[in-house]
């Protein structure tokens, strides 16, 4: 894991408080940085408390709440940017990106090429998954579509520690940024995190587990069933883990020095499996190792519906589909030893 | 509609549909605090009258759009309790075979076509619905409930104005419980009087007391009359307060104490049940057996959802198109 400059003292933190303390880093290092969302400010402090604190101790100029205007959020952020900010938009659900999708996509993401490069919008844009509880509207994972937006870089964290540093780096990136939080790690994961600044560059991929059968690439939330299903497979078969971190800038060096290795390689992520970031990352290992491998990349994300509000519909990948579908990679025949080439 | 007080049938019905939004809204509360019921809950407490008013000044034909905070909307189209909970329970009993969930309740047969989590999404789809009602020359209108926070969102505005210039047959009911989330009107907008505001879109804007059944029931009456006459859309401001915190067991300390308590005083249900009995509308024994009526409904319908079956595996890739031929099997 890479860190441009450290600090000693660290203490354990939850996603949340890894958020709030690298908007706090951020707000002290430089006055041109600016949050704007709905609730943000004190008392409450944001839906998920990750701004708690930051307007009484930094002011509410700067840490603005708004009213419920998505749109004119990412609007007003694109246009402060312009205006020589460096703004930070707290979305909430990452569905409620739908209504800011045009400042995201016609605006922000291509505001410097259209411009010849004299007027780019470096905002940061934080939005979380949710949870199927909330229902179809509240849950789902669109990271694909952000990446196929040239222009936006995507990131998203699976633990404290690289949240802190990936948004630190976010933030003072001169490029847009959209940021993707997960709902249902907010406060269950903790680790030791830093107090002051770090940064975790964006478009490194960190090795979370080294193994030697088989590669699993990850990110986000799906980081923690697949280590679980890692961690239940030891003595049997024995797999590599990688947390992508950021998916624009995309690491796809890591993934192929340890798919070369193992030779069997395995995409697993919570959005949408037709047409979802493994479709490019699975493309890019088949092209680069085609002929090496023992088996084509294989993937698993979730199933081709909404987000079920049901419980007991299971569309996102669990431990147990990540177990299975490990198996059952690692069980395919290999390719070319087929009866007739024998 | 004329502002008369409606017979003694309507009035019972009014009682008894605030009750049991309150006591649903109750029960489900608990339950989710015994972690029995795993849903995101958004309580009408507050809105009873409203939700009342609207089921008698709506016909069967008309149509409707609401949101998350939709229980009241839900039983002002008679929709059954025990539906409306087995969807909140993610069941095959439920108004959506438990796949939409509690912010997604549909019940086309009873006109409630739709109900977003989106906030201000609402109101272009009644634009839709209130344009197929007008080219329909049905006498059909579309009521559209949301809050008054969704009221900042862009596409309310655009609808507004689209409403009004193309006269269509809509009442935007707005439900004003003076919180957008944890936000307070005074705190996102500069002109808190919406009525005033939206009446500059060149359509027909009141406020109404939304703690008063008869008076609310009057201006929505009102509102539709002249939806049917063709005379275009109305703007109904619905002054309330919100009784609870934002969602099922959110913090609401933040809520000036002496504004909640005398919002409490005029708490719906008791306050309507009073007036009922002192001018003589309905006696005092009736209204105790709508009481053991309402609190039977909700005993069953919680009853109901929790024996009502999941959904199948096989409901997961259902519905997604209206033939499940060609949907990626992954
Ligand atoms: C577009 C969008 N932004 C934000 C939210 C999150 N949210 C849910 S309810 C709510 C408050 C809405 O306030 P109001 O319109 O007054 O309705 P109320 O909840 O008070 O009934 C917010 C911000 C959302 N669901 N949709
Ligand atoms: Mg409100």
């Amino acid at each position: 894991m890479t860190t441009l400059e450290s600090s000693t003292d660290t203490t354990q933190m939850t996603i949340v408080a890894a958020i709030q303390s690298a908007l706090d880093v951020a707000l002290g290092l430089d006055e041109r940085v600016l949050i704007l969302g709905e609730d943000i400010a004190d008392p409450i402090g944001g839906v998920m408390k990750a701004t708690k604190g930051l307007s009484t101790k930094h002011g509410l100029d700067r840490v603005r709440a708004t009213p419920i205007v998505e749109q004119t959020i990412v609007g007003t952020a694109v246009g402060a940017a312009l205006g020589g900010y460096r703004p930070v938009a707290e979305i909430m659900f990452m569905d409620f990106l739908c209504q800011a999708m045009d400042q995201i996509i016609n605006h922000a993401a291509k505001s410097r090429y259209m411009s010849g490069g004299h007027s780019p919008a470096p905002i940061v844009v934080r939005a979380m998954i949710g949870d199927s509880k909330f229902g179809a509207q509240h849950s789902q994972a669109l990271e694909s579509w952000f990446m196929h937006t040239p222009g936006l870089k995507v990131v998203m964290p699976s633990n404290p520690y690289d949240t802190k540093g990936l948004l630190l780096s976010a933030i003072f990136d001169d490029d847009p940024v959209i940021f993707i939080e997960n709902m249902g790690m907010s406060y269950s994961i903790k680790g030791e995190v830093p107090t002051g600044d770090y940064r975790v560059p964006l478009g490194e991929a960190s090795v979370l587990r080294e193994g030697s059968d088989i590669t699993l690439i990850t990110y986000g939330a799906e980081v923690h069933p697949s280590m679980a299903a890692a961690q239940s497979l030891e003595g049997e078969i024995d797999v590599e883990v990688i947390d992508l971190r950021s998916l624009v800038p995309l690491d796809i060096s890591t993934c192929v020095a340890s798919a070369s290795r193992t030779k069997r390689a395995i995409i697993v992520h919570g959005s949408t499996e037709f047409c979802g970031p493994g479709a490019e990352v699975a493309t890019q290992l088949n092209d680069q190792l085609f002929g090496t491998l023992d088996v084509p990349v294989a993937r698993l994300g979730a199933t081709y519906s909404p987000v079920p509000f049901s419980q007991q519909l299971h569309s996102i990948p669990t431990e147990a589909s990540i177990v299975a579908a490990i198996r059952s990679l690692r069980q395919r025949d290999t390719v070319g030893q087929s009866p007739m080439n024998v | 509609m004329t502002n008369t007080v409606p017979d003694r049938p309507a009035l019972e019905w009014m009682y008894s549909t605030m009750l049991l939004a309150k006591m649903a809204d109750e029960r489900a509360a608990l339950e989710a605090r015994k972690g029995l019921l795993q849903a995101a809950l958004y309580p009408v407490r507050g809105l009873e009258a409203v939700c009342a008013a609207m089921g008698v000044a709506m016909t069967d034909q008309d149509q409707m759009v609401s949101s998350y905070r939709n229980l009241g909307d839900a039983l002002s189209r008679r929709i059954p309790l025990r539906t409306i909970i087995a969807e909140a329970y993610g069941r095959m009993g439920g108004t959506s075979k438990g796949k939409g969930g509690t912010m997604h309740l549909t019940d086309t047969e009873r006109g409630l076509v739709a109900t977003t989590g989106i906030v201000g999404a609402g109101m272009p789809i009644a634009v839709g619905l209130g344009l197929a009602a007008q080219l329909d020359k049905s006498n059909r209108a579309v009521v559209v409930t949301f809050g008054d926070g969704a009221t900042s969102i862009g596409s309310a505005h655009e609808s507004f104005n689209l409403a009004a210039l193309w006269k269509l047959p809509v009442v935007f009911v707005c439900q004003n419980n003076q919180w957008g989330e944890h936000t307070p009107l005074a705190g996102y907008a500069a002109n808190p009087n919406l009525a005033e505001r939206t009446a500059a879109y060149g359509m027909a804007a009141e406020a109404v007391d939304g703690f008063d059944p008869m008076a609310t029931l009057h201006t929505i009456g009102r509102a539709l009359d002249r939806a049917r006459a063709g005379d275009g859309p109305s703007f109904v401001e619905c002054r309330s307060y919100r009784l609870t915190g934002h969602s099922g067991l959110s913090d609401y300390s933040y809520v000036p104490k002496e504004e909640l308590a005398a919002a409490l005083e005029r708490d719906p249900a008791p306050t309507f049940r009073t007036w009922l009995e002192q001018n003589g509308h309905v006696d005092s024994a009736t209204l105790q057996n709508i009481e053991h009526a309402a609190e039977a409904t909700v005993d069953e319908a919680f009853a109901f959802a929790q024996e009502s079956p999941h959904p199948s595996q096989d409901e997961l890739l259902l519905d997604v198109y209206a033939s499940p031929e060609g949907v990626p099997t992954r």
